[in-house]
């Protein structure tokens, strides 16, 4: 049977068909539908972990157990995951073991644009990567025959043109793949020295017969069209490339280690050799270290991602036709109702210095609100709130770290025990909207269910944070802004470690709101309202208005109004 | 090959109505691929979705100047993604205005007469009343549908082929709305 498929879902489908049972992933876009999908498959075992630090390790030790066991994250999530991984790549798996791991070229929605390719490098781990759903499930498949063969976990990358693309896949059905027998081999499984040293040597062997199977594997091809030109690819961008040139193609199917021979053959062939990658010179770099002639980065950039237009006006001068007409950004915004809103509303009003994390209250950025005054990765808020307490206590008093639940129990944890064993005095927010936001509605530890939406235990934030030692935990309703306003300075106040839970649920997760507030003639176009960022209130002409297509509710302008020209809407409007 | 840009604001359904285009492909036998947004831009920024339905399709992503038709959900959206069309294509506007933040903050200015601005560019328009059409079906919700009813009567696909595509892409619970809403929309002359 054949269907049109998203290439996150076929990884799902070859996780099913290659009789993959256990699966452990952080969400991270443009990797997170991959195990959502899974999720739906009985057959498997999948669960949301709190980091993919965890994941990689619930992965690895299924993996030992003896069952295919596979992790997904996004590009950065391997930063989290990189200790396990490296050390996995010596002990090796029991059965097969799978790290997918979806890069962001052009960061449509990551803070950085690093490049994957050079983890499986420096792990000594082999990669993979697909150019269009078919070949995703494809590979998957082939993943866990490579890892079980040469005894390695393996990475599949895919970058978000190709997770966040759909196109026909065929199914199979599932292949039962028995459970290995667990036998205890500490010089295998225990990373001491002594062993490690003994595995180490394994490492490199596996990698250089992997290097040279490379060139006959059945993952790379060639397609000889011109001979003019050669050019290097994989991936989306061998999509861009066949379509933009008459150039032949050795596609790389295997990323890592790449086939240093065949290409050799390759560029004998034609009279020119190129490489076209997006990000960076991760084959060209390689090629040029073995000898080989080839051009790449000299012509082509490092940022974003490429097209083929791009490529056609790199390559023959073909202008890309771009915009003529000037139009107002649409950036992204926090949506109307969000809890974060009115939170960021009275930080900005108190002036004060916010150490943000990721999420959707990075947004809080954004202007008007204009909040935020540092985002750096995962769980820094708190870290840096703490560096900012040392480095600068003049600050303290005027500086919270703010932070998501999900965010929170990913990395935030371990710096509120820090702040508190070294006797820090910085406050942080927990806005805690009972969700993992940004990334489209996951569940967490914090919100009592689990991948599935099946009820669990539910991870006890406040006595959590009592049992770390912090002494001041207070819980606030994030729409209350004098409440919120109040607790933010007697907290701030404080020459002592504090945390604020500013409470409400994600106003996606209910879809029937009351009716919608409006304004009546009491307005006297103070605009006071406006200061909110919110995108349900409109500014005609200069006359306000509440767009009721947009309107939950949530009674956060009202507030905001000396004249009381909000109005809660009526039911029978 | 037929080359479709779907754009609008995050939260109005680009990513349903590229699917129900790609269910179309498929119940008529053709290849397809679709390049969808996921993520950041769904809170309210500018989206778009590429469709391309045919033989041999090789990047997801249509490239600017050569597509046939843009369905555009939102005014603004309309004008900030014609230069991808090709020169006798087509771009459906539904009939709408949603402040982009910068609006809203009094830092830049909505555009006025949207449509002489798209004529001006040469660009062939074709204005869809979509949002009181949703209405009428029963949801504003359901805008993405109609704009899909009217494109599918612009390029002639049978409206039962249309009709089987939403059945397999809608919720139960939402397909009667959906269907009215297609209804309506591949009516629109
Ligand atoms: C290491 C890492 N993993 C995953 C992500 C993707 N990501 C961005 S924000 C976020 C979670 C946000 O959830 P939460 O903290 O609850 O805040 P909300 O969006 O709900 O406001 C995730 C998983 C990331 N940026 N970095």
């Amino acid at each position: 049977m054949k269907r049109l498929m998203l290439t996150n879902e076929a990884v799902a489908r070859g996780a099913y068909e290659a009789g993959v049972k256990v699966v452990s992933s952080y969400p991270g876009t443009p990797s997170t539908e991959i195990t959502e999908f899974i999720s739906k498959y009985d057959d498997i075992y999948s669960e949301w972990a709190p980091n993919e630090k965890v994941a990689c390790e619930v992965a690895v030790g299924a993996s030992i157990a003896g069952v295919r066991s596979m992790c997904c994250m996004k590009h950065v999530g391997v930063n989290v995951a990189a200790d396990p991984l490296f050390t996995a790549a010596y002990t090796g798996v029991g059965r097969g073991m799978v790290l997918v791991v979806a890069d962001d070229p052009a960061m449509h929605s990551s803070q950085n644009e690093q490049d994957s390719r050079f983890y499986a490098r420096s792990a000594h781990v082999p990669m993979l990567e697909p150019s269009d759903s078919q070949e995703a499930k494809d590979f998957v498949k082939r993943a866990y025959e490579i890892s079980e063969e040469y005894d390695t976990p393996v990475m599949l990358r895919l970058t978000t043109r190709i997770a966040h693309s759909q196109s026909v896949v065929e199914l199979k059905d599932r292949e039962e793949v028995e459970d290995k027998h667990f036998e205890k081999n500490i010089q295998k499984y225990v990373m001491m020295p002594q062993f490690a040293r003994k595995r180490h040597v394994y490492v490199e062997e596996r990698e250089n017969k992997l290097a040279k199977d490379a060139n006959t594997i059945d993952l790379n091809r060639v397609e000889m069209r011109s001979t003019k030109l050669g050019i290097v690819c994989a991936g989306a961008v061998y999509q861009y490339v066949k379509e933009a040139t008459d150039a032949s193609i050795f596609k790389l199917g295997l990323v890592y280690p790449i086939p240093l021979d065949a290409i050799k053959e390759f560029a004998s062939k034609v009279d020119e050799l190129m490489v076209v990658e997006e990000l960076e010179p991760f084959f060209e770099n390689q090629l040029k270290a073995n000898g080989i002639k080839c051009s790449g980065k000299a012509l082509f950039g490092k940022q974003g991602e490429y097209s083929t237009a791009y490529i056609r006006n790199k390559l023959y001068g073909d202008e890309i036709i771009t915009s003529q007409v000037n139009v107002p950004m649409r950036p992204p915004v926090m949506c109307a109702g969000c809890p974060h809103r009115g939170v960021f509303y009275i930080l900005k009003k108190l002036g004060i210095v916010v150490s943000g994390d990721i999420g959707c209250y990075t947004l809080g950025a954004q202007a008007p609100l204009s909040a935020l005054d540092a985002c750096v990765c995962m769980g820094a808020s708190i870290g840096m709130a703490h560096g900012f307490d040392k480095a600068k206590s003049i600050h303290a008093r005027k500086l919270v770290a703010v932070i998501g639940d999900s965010t929170f129990v990913h990395s935030g944890i371990t710096n509120v025990i820090n702040a508190v064993y070294n006797q820090g005095t910085s406050t942080t927010i927990i806005l805690d909207n009972s969700i993992t936001g940004m990334t489209g509605h996951q569940q967490n530890p914090a919100t009592g269910k689990t991948l599935k939406g099946e009820p669990t235990n539910k991870l006890d934030l406040e006595a959590l944070l009592k049992a770390i030692g912090v002494n001041n935990v207070v819980v606030v309703d994030a729409y209350d802004l004098k409440e919120v306003e109040r607790v933010i300075k007697e907290e701030t106040a404080r020459e002592e470690v504090s945390v604020i839970i500013a409470r409400r649920p994600c106003v996606l997760l209910t879809k029937k709101y009351p009716p919608a507030f409006s304004i009546n003639d009491n307005c006297k176009n103070c605009k006071a309202c406006l200061k909110i960022g919110c995108p349900a209130i409109e500014n005609i002409g200069g006359k306000i208005r509440i767009n009721k297509e947009l309107c939950v509710a949530c009674g956060v302008c009202k507030q905001l109004c000396k004249f009381s020209a909000i109005e809660e809407g009526s039911k029978n409007a | 090959m037929l080359n479709v840009l779907i754009v609008g604001v995050g939260g109005q359904g680009t990513l349903l109505a590229s699917r129900v285009l790609g269910a179309i492909a498929d119940i008529s036998g053709n290849d397809c691929k679709l390049s969808e947004v996921h993520g950041m831009s769904q809170r309210g920024g500018s989206v778009v979705t590429h469709v391309r339905i045919g033989n041999e399709i090789g990047a997801p992503l249509v490239t600017e100047g050569e597509v046939d038709y843009i369905l555009a959900f939102e005014k603004l959206e309309a004008l900030r993604w014609a230069y991808y069309l090709k020169k006798d294509g087509i771009i459906l506007v539904n009939n709408q205005e949603i402040m982009p933040m910068p609006v809203i903050t009094g830092m830049a200015e909505y555009p006025d007469s949207i449509f002489s601005k798209l004529a001006e560019l040469g660009k062939k328009t074709v204005v869809v009343e979509g949002l009181e059409l949703a209405c009428t079906a029963g949801n504003s919700k359901a805008v993405n549908v109609v704009m899909i009813g009217a494109l599918c009567a612009l390029i002639g696909i049978e409206f039962n082929v249309a009709l089987e595509a939403v059945r397999k892409c809608v919720p139960q619970k939402l397909l009667a709305v959906n269907e009215k809403a297609l209804e309506l929309g591949y009516n629109v002359k």
